[in-house]
């Protein structure tokens, strides 16, 4: 071992003595025409939270790539502390020697084996496969050392697939620290964690600093990030707008840098309510001992009012968006949509019913990818007499209502005739938008409908379907975003372990209350 | 070390320089194992063009081959669109060919305008009917459509040696288990008098055509696409996923069982339980040659017909074993998976910097 000696630092500045463990100069890098990312500078020092705040389509994920070694940069260099804290450049275009130099990455999307041990997943990669389950006193202490120190608590000796979303990422964290990381990544690590949970991360991520481990937060929730990070670097159309402490910014000063232009407040008017568009009584959908099942759920939503549904996923929300979604039918109870019984499994009896649904997944059920953005958007109605003769495709007058959809909501593509895939995530739910809104359903069911957006695509989301609750439709919102519901809701129930709470007025509640409830408290022991 | 980049769109020259790159890179490597056993690579290679399309006879003759390819190419590539893997083409076209003569070789007497079609009917619907099962099984209790397809191929080939040793079994044919031949109204009639090709050829490309209009321009074609794309999301969106598959299974298993009628009516006129030297195979690889398309099965399948037309000339020509086709057939096919990969992606040589 050689001694830490103490680290080259060209600029010591009075109050920033932290050495340097990362520094970026002038990282350029194109893709074809576009300027993904365009001489970015950044510096990070040991023991420092940064945040990287930016809309899709800034360059993060670029940015993050190159540093993980997915990508080459064209231009510009990536210098990284070594064990004895002197800048070494790092190797580009290699994952080994990102991970060897000591980055690690928790992406947003969990990278781990569901049928592994949290213990197996964290070593996986250190020793070989075949000794996985042999001689792992070492890594056993080792683990329980880093769970102490940094406080991350999860269950080692259980696949992960049981465990909950918290805990998978507290494995992924670990996953990293047991590599000796001194530069962590965390991609998103909110979206998916309860009020609680991400408290509890926040808390996690400061002790590590506070051992010296540098972190770089990407979030787009920017209350957390004034909370949690000292410096706030910015990007915007791939290049650096801002690096500025958190101290003195405010959220709205850093929406409009992030997308360069004022965001319009969102304006919720009183509606006038309609006649009940989707009635549950007692309903119960899956098996029992089904993953995400609906156990039971009262509901009464009218016309011209959100619900919103509150939970961490796979509580039963899935079953609930099925159910409405037509595929899935109820168990037990009554289902009642627009004043009928909804027995049927059959989505296309709910979407003649007026039922227009917005899919969690959107690349999984709700485009097909190698299809183009005219046939995406006539998917649901490809049956009907606007859309054919005779069997015959109406072709033209596909393409021309796809046209006509793409200047009404402003969906950036190459044109109706391009593939789906090559759009990017806020475009593509246009699309699903644009088919579900047109139609003008009375129930809309919209389950996660802005996760993975940035802010200029959520809010154009919200904006429409704010004027669908204005135009009298009933709303159904299913999103694990306390903040999105709070925003849009007229009323707000819980889901917790398959039971839907009742739901509550919006006005006066407290977010507190609706996080200990999807942490499984009532809201009467807890009130 | 070597990356592989996705393309943002791979362009229409790229797609014909791959396929055409393919196919020569097949026959460079073809080369190799000619010059190791002693053959003159370049007098071998202009045998096998000449055997293949070097006269007017003997591009008939690849044609004639490539009839029932069209038929198994067409079958594959509609099932492969919609992710149904039928590997089952074999077995469905013994099935059409088992049709064939049972309706054409006198059970029934009507005119020619009428038995043709009657038979093709009836040889399309066997051929259905044998790919509609291990559909049904597919779509209702997820049995894999791969093996229960490739297992029916012995199902049927055995079965139709049973035919053939027992009811089917021609009197007249001295004891050689083939069948009765079919009547003269239910010969498809030849194309030019003097060679074997007959109006199978038409059919075919006719087939080709409708399927190509089907896929891109009806409303069946385009539940069909989604389904294949992505199953979950045309569900979802509340297409018929199952009738559309039923569709898909009754398209690819009626093409197949019509190579069958086509073999058996146009050209041998009766069944041999060796009618088929693997077509339904070769359609899997003339499918996959011509990307799935309807309509470049046809030059796919006349490709391959072309290579083991040639080389059987050539094989007898300078007493090389026929056996090399297979080799041109395997190395293009692995060539156009190699050249797909290149058409889909870009190879970047990244040079590892040492730190």
């Amino acid at each position: 071992m050689i001694a830490p000696t103490a680290p080259d630092q060209p600029d010591r500045t009075p109050h920033e003595t932290r050495p340097l463990v990362l520094s970026l100069a002038g990282v350029t890098k194109r893709f074809g025409n576009l300027v993904a990312n365009y001489a970015i500078d950044l510096d990070v020092r040991a023991g420092e939270i940064v945040a990287l705040l930016g809309e899709n389509g800034a360059g993060k994920t670029t940015l993050m790539s190159i540093l993980f070694g997915h990508y080459v940069a064209d231009e510009g260099t990536v210098h990284i502390a070594d064990a004895a804290g002197r800048l070494a450049p790092l190797p580009g275009g290699s994952a080994e020697a990102a991970l060897d130099a000591g980055i690690g990455m928790v992406h947003q999307h969990f990278t781990l084996a569901e049928n592994l041990t949290g213990f197996e997943n964290i070593v996986l990669g250190t020793v070989p496969l075949w000794r996985l389950g042999f001689g792992t006193a070492a890594a056993r202490a080792k683990v329980a050392r880093l769970m102490k120190e940094s406080g991350l608590e999860a269950d080692l000796d259980v696949p992960v697939g049981r465990l909950s979303v918290g805990e998978q990422q507290r494995i992924e964290i670990l996953k990293a620290l047991y590599r000796d990381v001194r530069v962590l990544i965390l991609d998103e690590p909110t979206a998916v964690l309860t009020p609680q949970e991400a408290d509890s991360l926040s808390a996690t991520v400061k002790t590590l600093a506070g051992k010296g481990l540098a972190v770089i937060f990407i979030s787009h929730k920017l209350h957390e990030v004034l909370a949690l990070c000292e410096r706030v670097v910015v990007l915007r159309g791939g290049a650096k707008v801002a690096d500025r402490p958190a101290a003195g910014a405010d959220r709205a000063m850093l929406a409009e840098l992030m997308v360069g232009r004022e965001i319009p407040a969102r304006e919720r008017t009183p509606s006038t309510l309609g006649a009940p568009v989707l009635r549950l009584v007692g309903v119960a959908v899956g098996a029992p001992g089904e993953r995400d099942r609906l156990e039971t759920a009262d509901l009464e939503l009218r016309g011209g009012e959100i619900i919103g549904i509150a939970g961490v996923s796979g509580n039963g929300q899935g079953s609930l968006a099925a159910l409405v979604a037509g595929l899935k039918a109820a168990r037990s109870g009554i289902c009642e949509i627009a004043g009928y019984p909804a027995t049927r499994t059959d989505p296309m009896t709910r979407i003649k019913a007026g039922v227009g649904r917005i899919p969690e997944d959107r690349h999984r059920d709700g485009t097909i990818g190698a299809l183009s953005v005219a046939e995406n958007h006539v998917l649901e109605t490809v049956g009907s007499s606007e859309n054919q003769r005779h069997g015959l495709l109406r072709r033209t007058a596909i393409r021309a209502r796809a046209a006509q959809a793409i200047r009404d909501y402003d969906i950036r593509c190459p044109g109706p005739d391009a593939p789906i895939r090559a759009l990017s995530g806020g475009n593509m739910q246009k699309v699903v938008l644009a088919r579900v809104l047109e139609r003008a359903p009375r129930l809309i069911l919209a389950h996660q409908p802005t996760r993975g957006l940035d802010i200029g695509a959520t809010t154009d989301v919200h904006r429409r379907l704010l004027a669908a609750r204005g135009r009298g439709a009933g709303i159904l919102l299913i999103s694990e975003d306390l903040d999105e519901l709070f925003a849009l809701s007229d009323r707000i129930a819980v889901i917790h372990a398959g039971h839907l709470s009742p739901a509550m007025e919006v006005a006066g509640l407290d977010v507190r209350i609706v996080g200990l409830m999807m942490a499984g408290h009532t809201a009467e022991e807890d009130a | 070390m070597i990356r592989f980049v996705p393309r943002e769109r791979t362009p229409v020259w790229l797609t014909l320089a791959v396929s055409v790159g393919a196919g020569i890179a097949a026959l460079l490597l073809t080369a190799v194992p000619l010059a190791l056993s002693g053959a003159p690579v370049l007098s071998a290679f202009r045998l096998m063009v000449e055997g293949a399309a070097g006269s007017g006879f003997a591009f008939a003759e690849t044609l004639t081959r490539a009839t029932p390819l069209i038929f198994t190419g067409l079958a594959a590539a509609i099932a492969f669109r919609a992710r149904l893997w039928n590997i089952g083409a074999e077995g469905q076209l013994y099935a059409g060919a088992l049709a064939t003569v049972a309706l054409g070789a006198g059970l029934l007497e009507l005119p020619p305008a009428l038995l043709v079609p009657v038979v093709l009917v009836g040889a399309a619907l066997a051929g259905a009917a044998l790919l509609l099962v291990p559909v049904f099984f597919k779509m209702r209790f997820g049995a894999d459509e791969v093996v229960v397809t490739l297992l029916l191929n012995f199902v049927m080939l055995l079965f139709v040696q049973m035919m053939l040793e027992g009811p089917m079994k021609d009197e007249m044919a001295l004891g050689w288990p083939q069948s009765a031949p079919v009547l003269d109204e239910a010969t498809l009639p030849k194309l030019v008098s003097g060679l074997r090709l007959h109006w199978g050829l038409v059919l075919a490309v006719i087939c080709a055509v409708a399927l190509h209009v089907l896929i891109t321009r009806t409303v069946w074609g385009f539940r069909i696409r989604a389904v294949g794309e992505n199953a979950r999301a045309a569900r979802y969106a509340g297409l018929p996923v199952g009738k559309a598959m039923a569709l898909v299974g009754l398209l690819s298993g009626g093409l197949a069982g019509l190579a069958g009628a086509s073999e058996v009516a146009g050209l041998k006129g009766y069944l041999t339980a060796d009618l088929s030297p693997g077509f339904g195979y070769a359609g899997i690889v003339v499918a996959t040659l011509a990307n799935l398309s309807p309509l470049g099965v046809i030059p796919a399948a006349i490709f391959i017909a072309g290579v083991f037309v040639g080389a059987d000339s050539m094989s007898r020509a300078i007493g090389v074993s026929n056996y090399l086709a297979d080799l041109v057939v395997a190395l293009s096919l692995l060539s156009v998976l190699i050249g797909g990969l290149l058409a889909r992606f870009r190879i970047v040589f990244v040079r590892r910097e040492t730190a």
